[in-house]
């Protein structure tokens, strides 16, 4: 059940909510075909939780969104970046629990 | 007061699946907990063509969700999550996962293998930028590019024969000069006019850190040392694996791998601690193999509980 504070992110929306966000956001980058993305998807539904209303999360589809994808050479999924003032701040290629993750956004909330 | 088990099991692949299905049918209520790599090898697998019982074969993802549906049938629990620390110097066992902890009177273990890196510093600092263990998540992402995949095993193959799908060519790195891989794979490849060998080749280096992606392999002939650099956009690595052994390092006995020693089916060298599937076999490595100990460690777990009296009720544990 996915969480409803979770963002779906595209490549027409990206600019406006990732890159001009005034906050720190977390876009975890996947597709339908990734076991892996499936099996990390609970966690960033629940970041999307804990982190509410201080930190953007969201997901961005690499099969329909193949521009942002490309801008970022993303070439492998699942793969988590932090954004902050518009710039990568953290890069995680793979899966990583939860704690693992909370250490990484809470350096910049 | 904690929560205390009789059989927890760690891992979800076939092997902890099937202690947990087994464990439960017995009804010892067992925990499962998941690990990072959820589901295990067989979630980054296309078609399972070898499990008993799928004639047409069966998606490896698929089969782990449904191994996991039966085994949560019979009542067993199953908890997302990563057990940080197991402490194994007594009964009850106990297991910290971030801030909570679980005492247990009898461990499973199947925690398997992950895939193994070459280990050079570049391929790691490409890897999510062209270097990948993973064809079934990144082939995407190589359409109508030149790849290579390195290694020589039957993972080694699959991988090449599914990247054909996406790649404009394929060359499969290896550092002899004959495969390992079983013959209908080896069949499967040398038909496959997209594949080209590599043989007796070494990876020397993977370029280029500066520019942040993957635009060549560099190789190094294992019999005369010539290096020649092959143009690709994507390294697939397949050289094998490495047992998730490191939470019980100095508790349990291993073998130079560090895979662990078991001896009279499942048991290690601790009572009451027993390990299957891949964590504890090099050898066979197949899925229908991981169930069938994993089946033998929950009846060995079974066992021992019979055999050694415990009144869970009335433990304290702090």
């Amino acid at each position: 059940m996915a969480s409803d504070k979770i963002q779906i992110f595209t490549d027409g929306n990206f600019d406006q909510t990732v890159v001009k966000s005034d906050k720190p956001v977390l876009v975890d980058f996947w597709a339908e075909w990734c076991g892996p993305c499936r099996r990390l998807a609970p966690t960033v539904d629940a970041l999307a939780t804990d982190y509410d209303g201080k930190v953007t999360v969201g997901k961005l589809n690499v099969d329909e969104n193949p521009g942002t994808a490309g801008r970022f050479s993303i070439r492998g999924i699942p793969t988590i970046l932090i954004f902050k003032a518009g710039e990568i701040v953290e890069s995680v290629v793979g899966l990583a629990d939860k704690d693992q993750l909370k250490l990484l956004i809470d350096k910049h909330v | 007061m904690s929560p205390h088990r009789n059989v927890t099991i760690i891992g979800s692949g076939p092997a902890g699946l099937t202690a947990a299905l087994y464990a439960a049918r017995a009804n010892l209520k067992p925990l499962l907990i998941e690990g990072i790599e959820a589901g295990g090898q067989l979630m980054l697998t296309t078609m399972v063509e070898n499990f008993p019982g799928f004639r047409d074969g069966i998606m490896g993802p698929e089969l782990m969700a449904d191994m996991r549906a039966q085994a949560e049938r019979f009542g067993t629990e199953i908890i997302q999550g990563n057990v940080a620390k197991a402490d194994l110097s007594r009964r009850p066992f106990r297991l910290d996962m971030g801030d909570s902890a679980t005492y247990t009177e009898t461990l499973i273990i199947a925690t398997g293998a992950s895939a193994r890196l070459l280990g050079l510093p570049s391929e790691r600092a490409l890897l999510g930028h062209g270097v990948s263990t993973c064809a079934t998540c990144d082939g995407f992402f190589f359409k109508g590019k030149p790849i290579a995949v390195v290694g020589g095993g039957d993972s080694a193959l699959e991988e090449a024969i599914f990247l054909t799908k996406f790649a404009s060519k394929v060359t499969l790195v290896h550092r002899r000069d004959t495969l390992r891989a079983s013959k209908i794979m080896q069949d499967k490849a040398f038909a496959n006019p997209k594949i080209e060998f590599a043989w007796n080749s070494e990876v020397e280096d993977v370029r280029d850190i500066s520019k942040g992606v993957v635009t060549a392999i560099v190789l190094r002939d294992a019999r005369d040392g010539t290096i020649t650099e092959v143009p690709v956009e994507g390294v697939f690595v397949a050289i094998g694996h490495t047992p998730n052994t490191s939470l019980f390092a100095h508790q349990l006995e291993m073998d130079v791998n560090g895979y662990l020693v078991t001896a009279q089916g499942t048991k290690t060298n601790i009572p009451g601690v027993f390990a299957c599937g891949d964590v504890q076999d090099h050898v066979y490595r197949q899925a229908i193999t991981a169930a069938g100990s994993g089946c033998m460690a929950a009846i060995d777990a079974e066992r021992f509980l019979e055999h050694v009296p415990t009144d869970l009720e009335s433990t304290v544990v702090n």
